[in-house]
């Protein structure tokens, strides 16, 4: 199911502004890899670039590639809505669609994708809410709207969501950053389940989050406000923490800016 | 693939699974614009062998083929789903070109028609002495009755609903408020003709006045009223809180405040809001055909005897059916919709002029 | 004033007593202006209410007709027979057309402002729609007569050919096309630029974290629309339609410009003849005695409480929409 991401000299621009400049890495399949680093450094704007979103927003351009295993998404002919379909996404605030119950929010994107016969939907709903380990909390409600329940459940039947029309990736922007202490324990414990068979790549302002639920981290800087971010190293989460190779990614984790 | 979630899942047919890759046969980018192409020639060649007279049938022709050529390349090339996307682009694409049509017909035929009779004899000279059939006459006393039964209209409308929008927004708490509010939303919908005939039935069948402008300019002062009000209203919503309360505590009393502060403030918004209702009953015609009665004369006293306006002088002339009187009928709306589009556009200048004061 | 002690910051000011008493007097008489210019606006609402009525009661005391059944409009004759049957007949079924034309049409512009055209292209489009609501009616009205009903011949002829057997589109009489349907286009034309400028307000709205839900998910542009867009504007367009509606149903000039009036209702809608409220008004207006004037008051008061309806619904649909975007923030 997981597929490995190939970076190599992207950079992404707003209208003129350039965003990132130049950034490569590669992300490993059925791993957690977290980007932190200061606000505006443009982590969010790179994760956005991994399933084409980032062409979405007004001026949104991207240079570079990114490779899927062995496929370049931004090469000729290639489908962004194939690509978003293939590569799943997590945002900062849940957003559950309004008007939908919670089975067809969980349903949503199955039925994009092809007619499902009742009882087919029924089954990957339910794997889909246990995945997301929101089944025991919904099972009674499943035709209730989905905007009725709490920050944490939403976000949690948002990955429910992403992950029922099994992606090869799964991208999170802050999917905790909305969220109360206990709601994000619960993420938390999620990703750890999930990385099993999705490969995630999760952008955090919280350090120890990201200490605890990565196995690789990259630290992204920009050198000034109105400069591009760039990646400044991408290393195992332990030594990024413990004894990192560049002195501004100690500066930023012990606290001294950012 | 792991499945240490859940093992008891079965291997599931890769029926919802990504297509075999990322990239999909299809249609070239320049594909639309060629059917859009390809079928107006359709549309007009058709059109012009089938011997149709009407370009409206062409241009149904041509949108129809538009619509059936996309959707079957589309599905044949693609698949259904990008059809079905395709087809929502090209209904969008066919409605927005099927309202810009006559719109645009309109604008062209006012302008290109009305140019014809339009000169400044016409600007200068009223219909007295010219018969109905005979080229020549103008618009003077029309266009003088439009300039003093709007001025008179909002004289009495923009006071009235600029103090009400003021009570909504700075006084206005409680079931008063809210019967204003709800009535000044249904008054907005009142029919022209409605408020004519509500004029005639105080002004003219109860007190026993004639027809004047100044009658005329009552119904329409009920008709700018409740635009002024709204567009007011939202303008002195956006004044900040912060500036009211820096002049109370200043020890300002309330209604200096708002003459001195508020006001000034969003005078750019309400100003242009007032332009635009202006701009709106300039153009109505059927409260003045009961009200003001119309003549060929030049009268420059509103509240005395019948008057001539516009669009009252606009339908006149239609009414007559001559040749001459068409072309008069339309300079008559050149001059009306210019008089209308000038005021828009000063209104608009006005708050684009005036927008960074009152903003944030 | 800069000297003013923290302590006094909420009392008036250290000026004369005089000065200060001018300050409540001015208060009370701005307070007092401004909450009766309020109440005018209620005083007129009610006035337009009971005058119409108490005209209209004259004018039905003494009808020899029914005024709901009657097909005929003979107010001036002696004794007086009339009846709104016709005009209530051709005021709905022209505003019908004219909705089912415009909503729709109104809502593809609408889309392609918000969501389809080049973002270039998008700002100076909404300005020309707003321009083209302040068009006046009157001229509308004779591009109607004079450029439209020619070029519709064409249509009619179609719609009577391969649609006759719907009995609404068999066209029965000849003659130029100055029918209820031609009315309803020409309406359609004329409220398609505010319910456009209405819902593209409420495409606007929808929260981009909405879209970018579908869109993650892989959804095409079309798909993005029905999931995210449409379903938050629904109540939207609504209310815009219903504003339309209104319209379409007081419009005076453009339907008594283009319809050749007939005291007949006749359901085959290409067939030149019937009526509207606003129209007939118009039409009979300037022959009329002072009873045939109670008599089009009358029907000038059903016209005002049709579209008072009509208007406090969409009133009532927008106040209920607040709550929900409320609730779903």
């Amino acid at each position: 199911m997981a597929k490995r991401i190939d970076v190599s000299g992207l950079s992404a621009f707003y209208g003129a502004h350039k965003a990132i400049d130049d950034i490569s890495m590669t992300v490993e399949p059925r791993s957690v890899t977290a980007f932190i680093g200061p606000s505006g450094c443009g982590k969010s704007t790179f994760l956005r670039t991994l399933n084409r979103m980032h062409e979405v927003t007004p001026g949104g351009r991207v240079e570079g590639k990114v490779l899927l295993d062995d496929e370049n998404l931004y090469g000729t002919g290639v489908d962004p809505v194939a690509v978003r379909r293939t590569v799943g996404m997590v945002f900062q605030r849940p957003n559950p669609f309004p008007t939908m119950s919670i089975f067809d929010n969980v349903a949503a994107g199955l039925r994009l994708n092809g007619s499902f016969k009742k009882s087919e939907l029924t089954e990957i709903v339910e794997r889909s809410l246990k995945g997301a380990n929101l089944w025991n909390e919904v099972k009674d409600r499943l035709n209730k709207p989905g905007s009725g329940l709490s920050g944490g459940q939403q976000q949690r039947l948002c990955i429910a969501r992403a992950i029922a029309v099994e992606p090869e990736v799964l991208l999170m922007d802050e999917p905790c950053s909305a969220l109360d202490p206990i709601s994000t324990l619960a993420i938390e414990d999620l990703i750890g389940e999930l990385k099993e068979r999705f490969t995630i790549v999760i952008v955090t302002h919280n350090m120890q989050q990201a200490a605890r639920v990565s196995d690789r981290t990259a630290f992204f800087n920009l050198a000034a406000v109105g400069q591009p971010g760039k990646l400044v190293e991408i290393d195992d989460t332990d030594r990024i923490f413990s004894n990192p190779s560049v002195q501004a990614t100690e500066d930023y984790i012990s606290g001294r800016f950012g | 693939m792991s499945h240490a979630l859940q093992d008891q899942r079965p291997a599931r047919a890769p029926k919802s699974a990504a297509p075999a890759g990322l990239t999909r046969g299809g249609l070239p980018r320049w594909a639309p614009a060629g059917i859009a192409a390809l079928s107006i020639v359709l549309g007009c060649g058709i059109g012009v062998l089938a011997d149709l007279h009407s370009k409206i049938q062409w241009g149904l022709i041509g949108a129809i083929l538009f619509l059936v050529i996309t959707y079957t390349a589309s599905a044949v090339i693609e698949n259904r789903r990008q059809a079905k996307d395709r087809i929502a682009t090209s209904i969008v694409w066919v409605s927005f070109v099927l309202a810009v049509i006559p719109l645009l017909s309109l604008i062209w035929t006012t302008v290109s028609r009305g140019i014809k009779a339009l000169d400044g004899d016409f600007l200068s000279h009223s219909m007295n002495g010219v018969t109905s059939f005979e080229q020549g006459g103008g618009v003077y006393h029309a266009l003088l009755g439009t300039i003093e039964q709007v001025a008179l209209a909002t004289a009495i409308a923009a006071p009235i609903g600029l103090l009400t929008a003021v009570y909504l927004v700075e006084y206005g708490r409680g079931s008063l408020a809210r019967a204003v509010t709800f009535f000044v939303d249904v008054m907005t919908g009142i029919p022209s003709i409605v408020a004519g005939l509500f004029i005639l039935t105080t002004w003219n069948l109860a007190l026993g006045f004639g027809p004047s402008g100044f009658a005329g300019s009552m119904a329409l002062s009920i008709l700018m009223m409740p635009v002024v009000v709204r567009s007011t209203e939202e303008m002195l919503k956006l004044v900040p809180n912060e500036l009211r309360e820096a002049a109370l505590a200043l020890g300002v009393p309330k209604w200096r405040m708002i003459l001195k502060v508020v006001l000034p403030t969003a005078i750019g918004g309400i100003a242009t809001g007032v332009m635009l209702a202006v701009a709106r009953i300039a153009g109505e015609t059927a409260p003045i055909m009961l009200l003001v009665f119309g003549t060929q004369l030049i009268n420059g006293n509103p509240f005395e005897g019948a008057q001539s306006s516009l669009p009252l002088y606009i339908w006149e002339q239609y009414k007559v059916g001559s040749d001459a009187s068409y072309d008069r009928a339309w300079a008559a709306a050149l001059v009306l919709i210019a008089f209308v589009m000038i005021l828009n556009l000063v209104a608009r200048g006005i708050a684009r002029w005036k927008a960074p004061k009152t903003g944030r | 004033m800069a000297s003013t002690t923290p302590t006094q910051i909420d009392q008036a000011p250290p000026v004369s007593k005089s000065a200060r008493s001018t300050g409540r007097a001015g208060d009370k008489i701005f307070a007092g202006l401004s909450k009766g210019s309020g109440i005018l606006l209620l005083v007129i609402m009610a006035s337009i209410a009971i005058f119409l009525t108490y005209r209209a009661s004259i004018a039905l005391s003494k009808n020899e007709g029914n005024f709901l059944t009657t097909f005929d409009w003979n107010a001036s004759a002696n004794p007086p027979v009339f009846g709104i049957a016709v005009l209530l007949f051709g005021t709905i079924v022209s505003s019908i057309i004219a909705m089912a034309i415009a909503v729709p049409i109104a809502v593809g512009i609408a889309l392609f402002i918000s969501h389809y055209a080049p973002r270039k292209l998008a700002a100076p489009l909404a300005y020309v729609v707003d321009l083209l609501a302040a068009v006046p009616s009157i001229i509308y009205g004779i591009w109607g007569a004079l450029f439209l009903v020619p070029q519709l011949a064409g249509l009619n002829l179609w719609l009577d050919e391969y649609l006759g057997w719907t009995y609404v589109f068999d066209k029965t009489q000849v003659g130029v096309a100055r029918s209820l349907f031609t009315v309803g286009i020409l309406l359609a034309i004329m409220i398609l630029p505010i319910v456009t400028s209405v819902s593209r307000e409420v495409f606007l709205q929808v929260p981009r974290m909405n879209e970018e839900a579908a869109l993650a998910l892989g959804a095409t542009r079309w798909e993005v629309i029905r999931m995210s867009v449409l379903p938050f504007g629904r109540s939207g367009v609504i209310s815009a339609s219903m504003l339309g509606l209104g319209r379409a149903l007081g419009e005076t000039m453009a339907v008594a410009t283009v319809l050749s009036p007939s005291f007949l209702i006749n359901g085959h809608i290409l067939d030149p003849g019937g009526g509207t409220f606003a129209q007939n008004i118009a039409a009979k207006f300037d022959e009329a005695n002072e009873f045939g004037r109670d008599a089009l008051i009358a029907s000038g008061l059903v016209l005002f409480l049709l579209t008072l309806l009509v208007n406090g619904a969409a009133r009532l649909i927008i106040a209920r929409r607040k709550d929900f975007s409320g609730a779903n923030a």
